[in-house]
């Protein structure tokens, strides 16, 4: 078991996703750093996916009630094992009772507490990820408090090769104030003049202080909409539209006024024009880009989001050869 | 215009049929969606589908994204003829002009376009009704169609199946609430939508059901399986009732005990187009028999 001392700012329980229910309005869900969230789980010995405490800007306390191997990746922060401080990208070996301590966020936004094992809570529609917003999920749907206990699974891997497992620094992901999204524009951007597109490209976009696990408000130039009499059902204003399905990842411009970058606790659909998709393996950029942090757009095309993707894919495959792991069986998840 | 096909990102398709809303269109929608279930496309996560569009999700480390568009055009074109769709009549019981949605509307009077009276008397206003059970018999006399499913678990657009010139309008609030009641029944452009969790929104407040229509608990038979009531392609009836009858709902609801009123039938969308209110009150006939 894994018992709570102190909750964190917003600590939840989160896996790879619960992918099928976006028809009924439930997002996936799911760990926001995906590449950190794996390198820790395969630190400990687990399959990519398995269930772990997503951390947002400051950290819990908590105990184990046996013998454990835990590691923290992710955001940079303060770790402690009974007030020795330790590093992340580790496996540590933690013993009954040991209290670890994790600290305020010093860049970046969320890390991970990865534990042998995995946490072993009952899924629900496939999946222990939290849904904060409709209260699904996790434990009760809601962020983790003092006193809350959560059953950790067998580990899957012999104890003994997990210690001193620790990631190659040069394979830990480097975090940057200013990020570059790789984006497929479409959807319902002929809603914008070409003007406004090429502006929305070429322009730094703030991350402002509204930026969840649904998703992250940007600010910048305002946009312009193409002139049309509004078609039947949409809604007079023109950002309008007859209402859509919003991809994971999609941008849309309520108003024209602001963007807004749906994350995975996105909303489903809605009546606002979307612009285009930033690629899924970059949605792990965003979700350590902080408040007043700076990111930037380049349009791509799908053989090159494609070849994105498998490089990301592949990065994760030499963490995990670095880690001498043979057995790669799952190692892509979903 | 012709269906346009695009990418969302590495992982979603979306495809636009119009870029206005019809009925008509969205039967063909769900038809197309119903058979890309049925076809199983290795790669396929699930299809999502909205009013005049649907969303793909895959998994292109499975499946090739131009092959899958192409095998998607291909049934596009399989399913131009639709016999029948399946779609559920579900009665939902509404207490219209209620005390939570007057309050809540009173609370954000500053962000309305006519705080001086309540939602419901603002849509009877500008759809021109004079006679508040008048207007309630309109906004309930005829089942809304689900045509999407999403927003958060459990909503539902749904649009009532009368000819357009009979629709009922709302615009949304000048500024969306940052709270709504649980189970507020709403109008916003040309939909009613029910507000599953208590939350922001901007449609226009006019009853409220005692009915969940997303349960996280699963406490009620009906919703355990999906944890939400509406399928896309639901006929929703929405059903007038007093305040006795509404606490004696939430009761049940409250017990775990509450079943819901749900018809299974085969609707035919070429009927329906050609004889709008008949067909529809044969099907409602034959579902009272049920």
């Amino acid at each position: 078991m894994l018992k709570i001392i102190q909750g964190g700012l917003q600590t939840t329980v989160q896996d790879g996703g619960r992918f099928g229910w976006y028809h009924i309005g439930m997002p996936p869900a799911g760990a926001m750093d995906q590449f950190s969230f794996r390198v820790g789980n395969l630190l400990v010995g687990n399959a990519v996916d398995a269930a772990s405490l997503e951390i947002t800007f400051a950290g819990p306390t908590f105990e184990t009630t046996e013998d454990a191997f835990v590691a923290v990746t992710g955001a940079n922060l303060p770790v402690r094992i009974n007030d020795k401080q330790v590093p992340q990208w580790v496996a540590h070996h933690v013993r009954k009772g040991d209290r670890i301590s994790c600290g305020q966020v010093q860049y970046g936004v969320r890390a991970y507490v990865t534990i042998a094992g995995g946490i072993q809570i009952p899924p629900l529609l496939g999946s222990r990820s939290t849904y904060l917003l409709a209260r699904f999920g996790g434990v009760e749907g809601r962020r983790l408090q003092a006193e809350d206990t959560l059953p950790i699974g067998t580990p899957g891997t012999q104890a003994e090769s997990l210690v001193h497992r620790r990631l190659d620094t040069r394979l830990v992901p480097k975090l940057q104030r200013e990020t570059e999204l790789r984006i497929i524009m479409g959807l319902c951007s002929y809603r914008l003049t070409d003007e406004t597109v090429a502006e929305f490209l070429s322009s730094t976009w703030e991350v402002s202080n509204e930026a969840d696990r649904v998703g992250y408000r940007l600010h910048g130039p305002i946009f312009k909409f193409k002139e049309r009499e509004q078609p039947f059902g949409a809604g007079s204003n023109p950002s309008n539209v007859v209402d859509v399905g919003y991809p994971v990842g999609s941008i849309q411009v309520p108003g024209g006024q602001e963007a807004i970058l749906l994350m995975r606790d996105a909303v489903t659909g809605g009546g606002y024009a979307t612009i285009g998709t930033v690629i899924q393996c970059d949605l792990d950029l965003v979700a350590q880009a902080e408040p007043g942090s700076k990111v930037r757009f380049r349009a791509v095309d799908i053989e090159q989001a494609l070849r994105a993707r498998h490089e990301n894919a592949a990065r994760l495959a030499m963490v995990a050869d670095s880690l001498s792991l043979f057995d790669r069986v799952g190692l892509l998840g979903q | 215009m012709e269906p346009r096909y695009d990418f969302g990102g590495d992982e979603y398709i979306f495809v636009e049929f119009d870029i206005e809303m019809s009925l008509e269109l969205n039967f063909k929608i769900l038809s197309v969606c119903q058979q890309i279930d049925r076809d199983k496309i290795e790669g396929v996560i699930e299809v999502c589908p909205a009013n005049n569009s649907y969303l793909l999700h895959y998994n292109p480390d499975r499946i090739d994204p131009q092959r899958l568009v192409k095998q998607l055009r291909e049934i596009e074109h399989s399913a131009e003829h639709i016999e029948s769709l399946s779609s559920r009549l579900v009665d939902i019981p509404v207490l219209y002009d209620d005390p939570w949605s007057k309050e809540c509307a009173a609370r954000f009077g500053e962000r309305h376009q006519d705080p001086s009276i309540t939602n419901l008397e603002y849509l009877m206003k500008i759809n021109g009704f004079t006679d508040k059970d008048e207007f309630i018999a309109a906004h309930s006399g005829v089942p809304y169609w689900v045509s999407m499913v999403g927003f958060v678990p459990g909503t539902a657009w749904g649009y009532q199946m009368v000819p357009r010139e009979r629709a009922i309008q709302a615009p949304k609030y000048v500024r969306p609430r940052t709270d709504t009641p649980e189970r507020t029944v709403s109008q916003g452009g040309a939909f009613m939508a029910i507000y599953p969790v208590r939350g922001p929104g901007g449609y226009q407040l006019m009853g409220q059901t005692p009915v969940p229509i997303y349960d996280p608990t699963g406490s009620l038979v009906d919703l355990r399986e999906r944890y939400i009531l509406a399928i896309a392609g639901d006929r929703w009836k929405l059903r007038p009732i007093e305040m006795d009858e509404f606490e004696s709902i939430r009761r049940e609801v409250e017990a775990g005990t509450y079943r819901y009123k749900i018809v299974e039938q085969e609707f035919r969308p070429a009927e329906y187009l050609r004889d709008t209110d008949r067909y529809l009150k044969r099907l409602q006939t034959a579902a009272e028999r049920c």
